[in-house]
């Protein structure tokens, strides 16, 4: 028994360090992607750690009007994001971080995050940081609901809120066509999609003002506290990517803590988040990003998904 | 059964003969022979019922119910078909519609008949619902016929109200059919209307509740009922004449016989159930509305033909309410209410149609002073008028009273509803009604070509019906009442 | 009755029927006309896809050929005729305004649980499965309606309405394994005409009003001017208007 403890806590540890060393890897892969799909040979796969790292070493410089929560904020989305992170299962389902959160936990650490994001960015005073909080707050008020539609509808199928215990539910059962997972994987692509500021939404690559939502509350920040800041940018679309990955399409994910299962664990994980990278790219690359008052619209999409996802579930799953 | 098919494949060829037929003088009198061969054939069709008790095969099935509404439907169709022969010439001559139009007419004309009596005869609600919405679509290039603003929007909602409203009719016959599948072992034959009506009683009754609301909302939508009456003003008044005649005196009847025919399987279906007046319930409650509500807006009119319509929808409320109280006596009243309707409102909309000729125009304020212009047109339009309003000697007043008497003896506390009513509606058409045929004709005005004959023949047979009802006909609408409520009234 | 017991062609059934509700909702917030005209052919050829599977799972064969008949019906000659008009019309560019398409879905979702609470007093336990495809056809016909209320032109209101045929015709396939041949082959033929006479109102709608615009379509339902006074539902009539501004309307007899 009490090398079991051991050993799940082992490997919680192991894939929560995991998320921090795959993030920004899974960065430069979709850049990567990219930039083939347009003729270009693009950055080396581990530019973002070599950002990173000189980002770390460079000095902090503090704008004379930042309140002291303009130097906190960093850590604590930092540690939001990771903790969130740590909760959804990477590699193994039955982590003791898994069973003492569920999704409404996920949720909340997410907004915890984005709330001191948000408050960072209108803490200087300037005008942008300001316009990109605001626009912060607008994507993920709608998106946010959609975001837990999507993952009742999932819960109710499985009868219970617990990430671990939805992917359980569903290596167990048989295979089943279920429209309502459909809906709430489409849901949950779009939520992704806004949430991590990807295209249509945001653009990552961009710092043009006017159009600009993440980029924008972060523009005052320097060294070591924009590295943290894009880290836990980049934890977040790891993720997210897990998220979908490993509750949609489980098949892999390790049960026991066996090394071998881990090790097909970690190979199963890391092409489906191939995968999805390159899907993305693929994505970003056919799309045009939205004009921000569309953006509304695009949010509605998701949360109609999620909504269809719930009722289809009601109507057709359960029959009764 | 060879009556039969001459009634319903003489429309059919008169539709096809017409959409190609050149010279147009003709066109009227091929309309009027085709109709006149209709009727012929319906009255055989009639005679044959009478002598067999009904006519079944094919998928057909004609009985006492509703041959008497076949030989009506020829009966109108024939008249109308009279009227319009001149009338049209008419129109044609002031250039409000073209050759291609009087060609679609005339085509038209007869694909409606056809699509009435085809839902008047067949046995399968499928059909049923197919003619019925055959029926709008025949129509409705009809009621644009005159291509002004007005007459294109009157006709874009009548399409879509009733497109709609047949549409929610069709999913109540898909309920029916699932319904019948639980029970009738034929899948072809689920939707014939006597093997469900013999195996009422096991089909499911919440099935069939929830089928009965759309089927009645959908058909409902033709009879005009309140609130989904709104196409039905605009229609009249925008169309030609002669089909503001046969809508008023036909369609609304044929919808209201679907309605009754699919009454008579819920009712079977709910019996053993604790609400087995539902259907009833809902066809009182729908019925006294349209009926009241009609009766206040007859008052606000100021178009000739709008308000004729809306008496039309009145009674059509005050038939279903008395379908909907059930029992021998409403049932017999409703039935011969159906024919004097029918004809008296005919009658009146091809007055009407003269009326708004010597005027020029369907404004109710600028047409004066008819008896002094041209009394058949100011008489025949009193006389109809007070034939409409249930004066006594008409056969209008027998029905009305029939229905006062079984209300008073069900639902004493409605009679008091239904007797304002009426006096609101005749409030309503005399205030109207008196400044037009009474008083000086305004300058200018004269008579013109008028041909009397058919509100003549509607309006005496209406008056003889008041008078004394033929014992042939008491003992057919008797028939009739007995198939429905299951009990003889005589 | 879980959907784990069903076979899986059912469940196949299931998921496409839930597609066809979600094209519903793409129709009802899809401005640019072209695309909705996309979204209603797929939703025709959906329609025809749920007809032939459950031919597949057991139905009867004549439904292979009604999925036949509304595939060419719905997800080709119909939204052919649809394009040929509006390029006739010149309104392929055309993007309707909608007023509140969040709130129109959200209503949207409103008829679909409204649909099913309908159907639940169809209690039996063996009729589970066709139950719940009945509650999605039915909610497709009331979105279809909402369509039509909500949507101002005329082409769309079209749209609207041929969804509606496509919620009826998947609740008579789903529910009752098709209807006789001989009904659905007069339904058909009903929608073909509908759709022609259809194509002949949008001239003449345009003629008389210069736009597709149903809501300009408004001359029967204003009330008199003198008892303006908020009676919606009155149909007093226009001829107030001088006689001029209607030539034609002079009526019946000059």
């Amino acid at each position: 028994m009490d090398h079991l403890v051991s050993a799940s806590s082992a490997a919680a540890l192991f894939q929560a360090l995991l998320y921090l060393a795959a993030a920004p890897l899974l960065v430069g892969w979709i850049r990567k992607v990219k930039a083939r799909l347009q003729n270009r040979r693009g950055p080396a796969l581990l530019q973002p750690y070599r950002d990173l790292r000189k980002l770390l070493a460079k000095e902090v410089r503090v704008a004379h009007t930042a309140s002291p929560l303009f130097s906190a904020a960093p850590y604590i989305v930092f540690v939001a994001t990771w903790m969130a992170a740590a909760t959804v299962p990477l590699v193994a389902v039955n982590l003791p971080t898994a069973a003492v959160a569920d999704i409404i936990v996920l949720v909340g650490l997410l907004a915890l995050a984005r709330f001191f994001l948000a408050l960072a960015g209108m803490d200087v005073g300037t005008a942008f940081g300001g316009m990109g909080a605001s626009r912060e707050m607008l994507v993920s008020s709608l998106a946010e609901p959609a975001m837990l539609m999507a993952v009742f509808t999932l819960a109710m199928t499985a009868h219970s809120t617990n990430l671990a215990s939805v992917i359980d539910f569903q290596l167990s059962s048989d295979f089943a066509l279920r429209p309502s997972f459909l809906f709430a994987l489409g849901g949950l692509i779009l939520v992704a999609l806004a949430e991590t500021g990807r295209i249509p939404v945001d653009n990552p690559a961009t710092h043009l003002e006017l159009t600009m939502i993440h980029e924008a509350m972060l523009l005052e920040y320097s060294g070591r506290h924009l590295a943290l800041m894009e880290w836990a940018a980049q934890i977040k679309l790891v993720l997210y990517g897990a998220l979908i990955a490993n509750i949609f399409f489980p098949w892999g994910i390790a049960q026991s803590f066996a090394p071998a299962a881990l090790g097909l664990g970690i190979a199963a994980i890391a092409a489906k988040l191939l995968l999805l990278g390159a899907a993305l790219a693929v994505g970003e690359s056919v799309l045009a990003k939205m004009r921000l008052f569309r953006a509304p619209a695009f949010l509605n999409l998701a949360l109609l998904l999620a909504l269809l996802g719930l009722l289809s579930h009601v109507i057709l799953e359960v029959g009764a | 059964m060879n009556a039969l098919l001459v009634t319903l494949l003489a429309p059919v060829a008169g539709a096809l003969a017409l959409a190609v037929l050149r010279p147009l003088r003709w066109s009227g009198w091929v309309n009027t022979a085709v109709s006149a061969l209709t009727f012929a054939a319906s009255a055989a069709l009639a005679w044959q019922v009478a002598e067999a008790g009904e006519v079944a095969g094919y998928s057909f099935r004609v009985d006492a119910f509703n041959v008497y509404l076949v030989v009506l439907t020829a009966f109108v169709g024939l008249t109308t078909s009279i009227f319009s022969r001149p009338y049209m010439r008419h129109v044609c001559e002031t250039g409000m519609t073209t050759e291609r139009g009087m060609r679609i007419y005339h085509a038209m004309y007869q694909a409606f008949m056809f699509t009435m009596l085809l839902a008047l005869t067949t046995d399968n609600l499928g059909v049923l619902w197919v003619a019925v919405e055959g029926a709008t679509l025949a129509t409705v290039l009809l009621v644009s016929l005159y291509r002004t603003a007005e007459a294109v929007e009157a006709a874009w909602k009548y399409f879509v109200l009733c497109g709609v409203g047949i549409a929610l009719a069709l999913f109540g016959t898909v309920l029916t059919y699932f319904a019948a599948q639980q029970v009738v072992a034929d899948p072809a034959a689920g939707l014939t209307w006597s093997i469900l009506f013999a195996q009422a009683g096991d089909l499911e009754p919440s099935v069939m509740g929830l089928a009965f609301v759309f089927l009645l909302v959908g058909y409902g939508t033709k009879v005009g009922l309140v609130p989904m009456h709104q196409w039905l003003p605009d229609a009249h008044s925008e169309g030609p004449t002669p089909m503001s005649a046969v809508l008023s005196g036909l369609l609304l009847n044929v919808a209201l016989y679907a309605v009754v025919r699919l009454k008579m399987l819920v009712d079977g279906s709910l019996a053993a159930t604790a609400s087995p007046h539902m259907a009833g319930q809902l066809l009182m409650g729908f019925g006294l509305v349209s009926f009241l509500v009609a009766g206040l807006f007859l008052h606000r009119q100021r178009d000739i033909k709008r308000m004729f319509s809306y008496s039309s929808i009145e009674h059509m409320g005050l038939m279903t309410f008395a379908f909907g109280l059930g029992g021998p006596l409403a049932t017999f009243g409703a039935l011969l209410h159906m024919l004097v309707h029918s004809l008296t409102k005919s009658a009146i909309f091809i007055t009407v149609g003269h009326a708004a000729h010597i005027a020029g125009t369907q404004t109710i304020d600028k047409i004066r002073g008819l008896i002094r212009t041209q009394p058949a047109v100011g008489w025949s339009l009193l006389l109809g008028v007070a034939a409409i309003a249930g004066f006594p000697p008409f056969g209008v007043f027998t029905s009305e009273f029939l229905l006062l008497t079984a209300t008073m003896q069900s639902q004493p506390w409605l009679t008091v509803a239904l007797l304002s009513g009426l006096a609101i509606a005749f409030a309503g058409l005399f205030r109207h009604l008196h400044p037009m045929v009474y008083g000086p004709a305004p300058e200018g005005q004269g008579p013109v070509r008028a041909n009397m004959l058919p509100v003549l023949i509607h309006l005496g047979l209406v008056l003889w019906l008041g008078l004394s009802i033929p014992a042939f006909l008491a003992g057919w609408l008797d028939r009739a009442t007995q198939l429905i409520t299951g009990a003889h009234l005589l | 009755m879980s959907l784990t017991t069903l076979p899986l062609l059912q469940q196949f059934v299931l998921v496409l029927a839930a597609l066809v509700l979600f094209t519903s909702f793409v129709l009802l917030s899809q401005a640019r006309l072209v695309s909705a005209i996309h979204a209603f052919a797929w939703q025709g050829g959906l329609a025809a896809a749920v007809t032939t599977v459950v031919a597949a799972a057991g139905g009867s064969t004549h439904l292979y050929f009604s999925a036949l008949l509304t595939f060419a019906l719905k997800a080709v000659l119909i939204p052919w005729m649809l394009h040929r008009l509006i390029r006739r019309l010149e309104l392929e560019r055309y993007v309707e305004s909608l007023r509140w398409p969040a709130l129109a879905n959200m209503a949207a979702v409103v008829l679909v649980i409204f649909s099913y609470w309908l159907v639940l007093p169809m209690v039996q336990q063996e009729l589970a499965f066709t139950r719940n495809i009945v509650a999605i056809s039915l909610a497709v016909v009331l979105i279809g309606l909402w369509m039509m209320v909500v949507r101002q032109q005329a082409v769309a209101q079209v749209l609207g309405f041929m969804s509606m045929e496509n919620g009826l015709f998947l609740a008579a396939v789903s529910a009752t394994a098709g209807m006789p041949l001989v009904v659905e082959l007069g339904v058909a033929f009903d929608v073909l005409v509908a759709m022609v006479l259809f194509g002949v109102f949008f001239f003449q709608i345009r003629q008389s009003i210069d736009s597709l615009d149903v809501d300009r379509l408004n001359r029967l339902t204003e009330t008199a001017e003198e008892e303006a006074a908020g009676a919606e539902f009155d149909a007093t009539p226009r001829r107030s208007q001088p006689t001029a501004a209607r030539p034609a309307a002079m009526a019946e007899g000059e």
